[in-house]
């Protein structure tokens, strides 16, 4: 049946959901500690938003990138007269990206990516051990 | 024809398959905000196909939500160790119907051939 989703797909679209997880946060991790003008200027995390898709024909679902949004949070503000972005008050504006919950974030995107290889390649076996009965 | 030649086993065949996606749709929701977890009732399902419901109803009536040992936050219902575990006992079970299937052939290979 053409349109249908396979195991195949179904695993193509949730690894690359995975990985735009996994280079959103290598992009937050990247961009740790910079430090920017003003506050509107200044790096605020990335966080990719999943949403569940399903193909109603059997049942089958995967999941869907909806967009990459900004985090809404404040970047903290520190007093540096002598750097060369300083603003009159000789503040600088220091992006709000916690390495930690980053280093989580990438750890969890990984596993869940290697657990859908494992489910895939088990998936492929059955089905090739399927075509070769004879 | 088909249904005649190998009985319980094709059907079983193609509600351990159907089992696989869904069981695969959890693992790659994991991550998702709000996705419950669903799982075919293999008995039940098995039991509709063989009184005479076709494919698609017959699993769709056996399909539910899982009941989650502890929720998250975000509404998500998936459990790795869950999934998992019922995910490798579907392929254990998908490879003895398969098992069965083939000596179901081999059988009547024989007989076709009179050996």
């Amino acid at each position: 049946m053409p349109g249908q989703m396979t195991m195949f797909e179904l695993g193509q679209r949730a690894m690359s959901a995975q990985l735009v997880r996994m280079n959103a946060a290598a992009s937050n991790l990247a961009n740790a500690g910079s430090v920017a003008a003003s506050e509107d200027q200044a790096y605020r995390p990335l966080r990719p938003v999943f949403a569940e898709h399903l193909d109603a024909a059997n049942g089958i679902s995967t999941v869907r990138v909806q967009g990459v949004q900004r985090a809404d949070v404040a970047p903290v503000r520190r007093h540096e007269p002598g750097h060369p972005l300083a603003d009159e008050n000789g503040d600088v504006w220091v992006s709000p990206v916690d390495e930690n919950a980053e280093m989580v974030e990438m750890l969890e995107a990984s596993r869940q990516y290697q657990n859908m290889i494992e489910a895939m390649s088990t998936a492929k076996h059955l089905m090739l051990e399927t075509m070769r009965m004879k | 024809m088909s249904d005649g030649l190998f009985g319980i086993h094709g059907a079983a065949l193609q509600i351990r398959a159907q089992r696989m996606g869904v069981l695969g749709s959890n693992i790659a929701n994991a991550a998702t905000p709000g996705y419950k977890a669903r799982d075919i009732d293999f008995a039940a399902a098995l039991e509709a196909r063989m009184g005479g419901g076709d494919e698609l109803g017959s699993i769709q009536s056996a399909t539910r939500y899982r009941v989650p040992v502890m929720p998250s936050l975000d509404g998500n219902t998936v459990e790795m160790a869950t999934e998992q575990t019922a995910f490798a006992e579907n392929a254990v079970a998908y490879t003895a119907t398969l098992g069965f299937l083939r000596g179901r052939i081999e059988t009547l290979t024989r007989a076709i051939k009179g050996e």
